[in-house]
């Protein structure tokens, strides 16, 4: 029961662009940006005024009663979980065989906070009895193997931005390992506050383009002043080849190959020339059997920071080389999402996965002159048809603390 | 600041609506939390301090565990 083949049968997602996957895809395609104002009066305070907030809010699918004891985390997973389970069919499965690993960068920080707030105003009697288990890290990952009762182990991998690709590279595993035939696998943030704003912006990390937001975030333009922060989640149903081909469900994509490494460089900063990034997307190609040549698409982690985006690229053509470098179609759908954090693996994974699917990569907006040092080819301002015999597709993430993590996807 | 049954029921009522998401027509004297209600152990504690701050009545830890029933939280509520 090992090396088993991995196919992506439900996609789930809630972003700045939409309440689910067509909604948010219709956009990216679009070239849309989904970075709106943040609320008014936190503006005197901070020096970012903006931020990808979600198109739509938890409550319009979940009832009152389970939105003040679920963390804004876990509202969102488990929307986006029961998306990936309808579009996949609702497969019939034994508790057992059933996985989740649902990751998020920061956790239940908003209840953290909230909660704290309580505490100092009304003292402990107060403090909500589901303080706990909305903070901790792996709410999420719990919530949705509550829901869905799943019973073949529940995780929550924890690794910054890199947080979600772990955890689909990990669902993937789960099923190649033998010890589940499905898993809901995918991350989430929401993290919007002015605390986590200051922290950011005290890294100086962010973009200030408060003149303009909609055009902030552009990753691999030459005057790119950092990242915009989004809330959201994505979500996969990963399911064994052979589960899905006896029930006849419909194969979005094989989740064919994983690669996980970590830079040890620095805390917080990139490889300048991405050594550890290359080798991530190197063992991830490997992983699948595949060839460098036979990527045709990457979701690049590009976040629009003057530190991030061009050694990625660097990495990329190291991975690849030359030849293979010179025909991948790169995009960063951060232009649009902003960075989703702990949930931009998953949902770049979505945007991966339906860009295979459709044939099609969304555009890089907002990229007025490009860097001179991005040495891929980026898919600027208007989505681009993949070849007919394009065979596969990467997403990489990276996260502080070095982790890298990169996933191939390929045509069922 | 004395309250009829029937105030404290409906108080009840419209607290365990918002907490635990009861439909308040379902919350009648004779109902079990646990069994008839399905609220789980958090979610009770959360009603006894609601219910505190609404009827100005403390529900002690050591006492909440013996209220099974609708009916015992308005009896004791009527005690204090």
């Amino acid at each position: 029961m090992s090396n088993r083949e991995v196919v992506v049968t439900g996609l789930g997602a809630s972003t700045p662009l939409g309440g689910d996957v067509a909604t948010t895809w219709s956009a990216l395609l679009e070239g849309r940006s989904g970075i709106t104002y943040l609320p008014e009066e936190w503006h005197e305070k901070l020096p970012v005024h903006f931020a990808g907030l979600l198109a739509e809010e938890p409550s319009e699918k979940l009832e009152r009663h389970r939105l003040r004891r679920l963390d804004r985390t876990q509202q969102l997973s488990l929307i986006t979980a029961h998306e990936a389970w309808a579009d996949a069919g609702s497969p019939e499965v034994d508790p057992l065989r059933l996985g989740v690993v649902v990751a998020s960068g920061i956790g239940g920080i908003l209840t953290t906070l909230h909660q704290y707030d309580i505490f100092r105003e009304k003292g402990w009697k107060r403090v909500s009895p589901f303080t706990v288990p909305m903070l901790m890290p792996n709410s999420p990952a719990a919530a949705v193997a509550l829901e869905f009762t799943a019973r073949a182990g529940s995780h929550a991998t924890v690794s910054a931005c890199a947080s979600s690709a772990e955890a689909i590279a990990d669902g993937i595993n789960m099923i190649r390992s033998g010890r589940a035939d499905v898993v809901i696998a995918g991350g989430c943030e929401a993290a919007i506050h002015p605390l986590n704003i200051a922290a950011f912006a005290a890294m100086r990390a962010l973009s200030t383009r408060n003149d303009d937001p909609q055009r902030a975030s552009r990753p691999f333009d030459v005057n790119r002043d950092g990242f915009v922060m989004g809330e959201g989640s994505g979500m996969l149903v990963l399911e064994s080849a052979e589960h899905a081909a006896a029930r006849g469900a419909r194969v979005y994509a094989v989740a064919a190959g994983t690669g996980y490494t970590c830079d040890a460089y620095d805390m917080v900063q990139p490889d300048p020339v991405g050594a550890g990034a290359a080798r991530a997307i190197s063992a991830a190609i490997a992983d699948a059997g595949l060839s460098p040549s036979d990527i045709a698409h990457i979701n690049a982690h590009a976040t629009s920071t003057p530190a991030g985006d061009v050694p990625e690229t660097v990495a990329i053509r190291t991975a690849l080389g030359d030849s293979a470098a010179d025909s991948v179609a790169v995009t960063s759908t951060k232009s649009m999402t902003g960075h989703l954090l702990g949930g931009a693996g998953a949902l770049e994974s979505v945007a991966t996965v339906l860009a295979l699917h459709h044939g099609v990569v969304p555009p890089t907006i907002n990229v007025e002159e490009l860097d001179p040092n991005v040495v891929v080819d980026v898919v600027l301002d208007k989505p681009r048809e993949l070849p007919a015999d394009a065979v596969a597709a990467l997403n990489d993430s990276f996260g502080f603390g070095g982790h890298n993590v990169a996933l191939v996807f390929r045509r069922p | 600041m004395a309250h009829t049954d029937k105030e404290i029921l409906d108080g009840l009522a419209e607290i365990i609506d918002e907490i635990a998401g009861v439909p308040a027509g379902e919350v009648t004297p004779e109902k079990s939390f646990v069994d008839d209600l399905d609220i789980d152990s958090l979610s009770m504690v959360e009603i006894a301090v609601a219910a505190q701050d609404k009827f100005g009545v403390e529900i002690p830890d050591d006492q909440l565990k013996d209220l099974k029933t609708v009916q015992d939280v308005i009896t004791y509520i009527q005690k204090q």
